[in-house]
């Protein structure tokens, strides 16, 4: 399967405070009562974003300025909770295509990188840098540079760091993984072979 | 023909638990530095995984090897009555969509009318499907549960289950082994739900990240499988991906007889290899933390996080007392849970009360509560509910008993389900409303509104909470003074 190599992201960002962010809040779960990722967009912080009435709540994804973000910044151990893949898929849905944070929870991390979504580590002060240069000026393009890990933004540049495993399977547009598991049917069936509780 | 698989390590080093299933169940490494990991066993709901078998049919693929894969239904289901369609036309489609998956793969589905269904962490150990030395994913956290028979768990994404059902297999990083040793003896009135909250509260809700953590010590040797699941289950919670429990004779025990334990000569060669997985004595873990079962008491949540926790008998912390990187979170929690600094949780008023969830929906869970309970009654404006974590649950608590016990008391006593834990069906919080949960999450809207409020804690500490209308002390509610054998 040939899929894109994602070496750079460029674009507009938004910046969406807090740390500890779960996968609830990036998706309630009434919205998960679907049987496809459609649409799923809509949804993106709902709670925190509308009112009980549908009317819109004060946040940044509510902010003319920064309708046309596809670069989402925010803060430590952003995706905890819950396992669902509606969460990343909400957030590619509604338009993003990279992430920066400061940390990520395990199991949200890889759900973003089988969708392509590069995850950039930076710090804390970094984080404030960019999300500054952002509020400055919404129109600010950032740099996302998945192989050098570095975030450019305006005249400033920061490091960051993108996993080994995701940089490498972005890079060389390998970040679906079913092409690759694939290839190796015989070896899974020997060891297969060898786990008796695998027997029908 | 069916024999025990060899875990022995005959080098000089020896090998946690952890490295020998993960050694025993690689594929080869994979071109971005991951190792492709076979799991032996799936399971899967209806959330997850629809998408996933749109993804396969988009793709042509069939299941590679559906006898692995076991199904059940338990987020969307509503607990009141079980007659088809459901109010509820779209939590009706999630079911039908389950089923004609299922059939049209071959997978077993654990449906309704099999009366084996409830939430698939409960279902797996009930089933017997859920073996020591196995690897296990399904589309949700929460899988860790099945780490406490000394199995590798993962919870996983929709893309991975796609993997998954074409594969067998699934791309995955190795984890560190950190060893939590919990040493001494619990006190009266503090269960294995006070034991995770108080870890995670030492540790951080992401001081997991990257680790597969290993419970030890007396207090899990002396835990009986459900008190182990209870702890392995909310792993994530700490960040964890995978927590367990080294397999011994009560989890043998647990397992034999059940419908897909091995029987016979199987059986004994199953037990062998069961033995040797088990982390050798002298292996190295790549952390070690200590704990000591007289400091733990009663915990509860008291914010937005399972960290954000403290014992029944502290008060709620204030942004000036905790570290700097703190004081943002512990503003938000305190606003949102309407509480104020420096108050005594204890007293909180409650207006709903859940026992029930992969946590805390099993047997001994409301065994536990109805002893507590017997005589008592729920406080007048308190809505109370009991949720059996399944239809097997279900009955052996209706064989005993139980249910009486908790009706009597002014409890409903519903079908099997996730139910309030995460209210995907009509179970739900009502604008604020505060809830005493025996379930995992206390996130912002998680029991289904957008402002209601969750506590988490134990199902003794639900009961009592339930007598009372507010937050309590089952130790005083219920004069306890001895530890319980759960």
């Amino acid at each position: 399967m040939s899929l894109q190599k994602i070496t750079e992201v460029k674009g507009q960002g938004i910046y969406v405070p807090g740390d500890e962010i779960d996968t609830d809040r990036i998706i309630p779960a009434r919205f998960m009562k679907c049987v496809t990722f459609d649409g799923l967009g809509e949804y993106l912080f709902y709670d925190v974003r509308k009112n009980e009435d549908g009317s819109d709540k004060q946040h940044p994804l509510n902010d003319e300025r920064f309708k046309s973000a596809s670069i989402l910044l925010t803060g430590a151990n952003f995706g905890c909770g819950s396992s669902r893949e509606h969460a990343p898929q909400a957030i590619y849905r509604y338009g993003f295509r990279g992430i920066v944070a400061e940390s990520y929870a395990e199991i949200f991390f890889g759900n973003c990188t089988t969708l392509g979504i590069p995850c950039f580590v930076v710090t804390k002060d970094d984080i404030k840098s960019i999300a500054d240069a952002v509020e400055a000026d919404p129109s600010v393009e950032i740099e996302l540079d998945v192989a050098n890990e570095r975030i450019r933004f305006g005249e400033q540049s920061v490091t960051a760091v993108v996993r080994d495993t995701a940089r490498k399977a972005l890079i060389a547009g390998r970040w679906d993984m079913i092409g690759e598991l694939r290839e190796a049917a015989d070896t899974v069936s020997e060891v297969v072979g060898k786990l008796p509780y695998m027997s029908k | 023909m069916f024999c025990g698989l060899n875990f022995k390590t005959s080098n000089a080093m020896g090998k946690s638990l952890f490295e020998k299933v993960w050694d025993a169940h690689t594929v080869r490494s994979l071109s971005n530095g991951q190792t492709q990991l076979l799991i032996g066993t799936h399971l899967i709901h209806e959330v997850t995984s629809p998408q996933a078998f749109g993804m396969l049919r988009d793709l042509g693929l069939k299941v590679a090897y559906p006898h692995r894969t076991f199904a059940t239904v338990d987020h969307i289901v509503p607990t009141d009555q079980r007659i088809e369609p459901f109010a509820d036309p779209l939590a009706d489609a999630m079911i039908k969509e389950l089923r004609k998956n299922c059939e049209e793969f071959g997978v077993t589905f654990f449906d309704i009318p099999s009366g084996k269904q409830g939430i698939v962490h409960v279902v797996g150990p009930e089933q017997g499907i859920t073996q020591p030395g196995t690897t296990i994913a399904c589309g949700d956290s929460h899988t860790s549960t099945h780490g406490a028979f000394g199995a590798i768990a993962f919870g996983i994404g929709t893309t991975q289950i796609r993997d998954l059902l074409a594969t067998q297999t699934m791309a995955l990083t190795k984890l560190k082994v950190r060893q939590i040793k919990v040493n001494g003896k619990l006190g009266p009135g503090v269960y294995a739900k006070d034991v995770i909250l108080h870890i995670i509260r030492q540790l951080g809700v992401n001081g997991g990240t990257g680790y597969a953590y290993e419970y030890a010590g007396e207090v899990f040797e002396n835990f009986s499988m459900e008190e182990r699941m209870t702890v392995c289950n909310m792993s994530i919670e700490g960040g964890a991906r995978v927590g367990y429990v080294n397999p011994d004779e009560k989890t043998f025990a647990y397992l034999k007889g059940r419908p897909y334990s091995p029987q016979g000569a199987a059986w004994d060669a199953a037990v062998e290899s069961w033995k040797a997985v088990a982390s050798d004595p002298d292996c190295q873990y790549d952390d070690v933390v200590e704990i000591d079962a007289a400091d733990i008491a009663p915990t509860v949540t008291w914010g937005i996080n399972p960290a954000q926790a403290i014992t029944v008998q502290e008060s709620v912390p204030s942004v000036d007392q905790v570290p700097e990187d703190e004081k943002a979170i512990t503003a938000e929690a305190l606003e949102y849970m309407k509480l104020a600094p420096g108050q005594p949780i204890k007293g909180t008023k409650v207006d709903v009360c859940f026992i029930g969830s992969c946590t805390n929906g099993r047997l001994s869970d409301f065994e536990e509560a109805a002893k507590h309970l017997a005589g008592h009654q729920v406080a007048p404006g308190v809505k109370a509910i009991a949720v059996p974590g399944s239809q097997v649950v279900d009955a052996i608590c209706k064989e005993k008993g139980i249910d009486q016990v908790f009706r009597a008391a002014g409890f409903e006593w519903r079908e099997a389900g996730c139910s309030m834990c995460l209210a995907m069906n009509p179970d739900k919080l009502i604008g604020d409303q505060l809830s005493a949960s025996s379930s995992n999450r206390n996130f912002k809207g998680r029991q289904g509104s957008p402002t209601g409020r969750t506590v988490l804690m134990s199902p003794v500490m639900v009961a009592a909470a339930a007598i009372k209308g507010v937050i309590s002390d089952s130790r005083e509610v219920f004069d306890i003074k001895e530890t319980a054998d759960v």
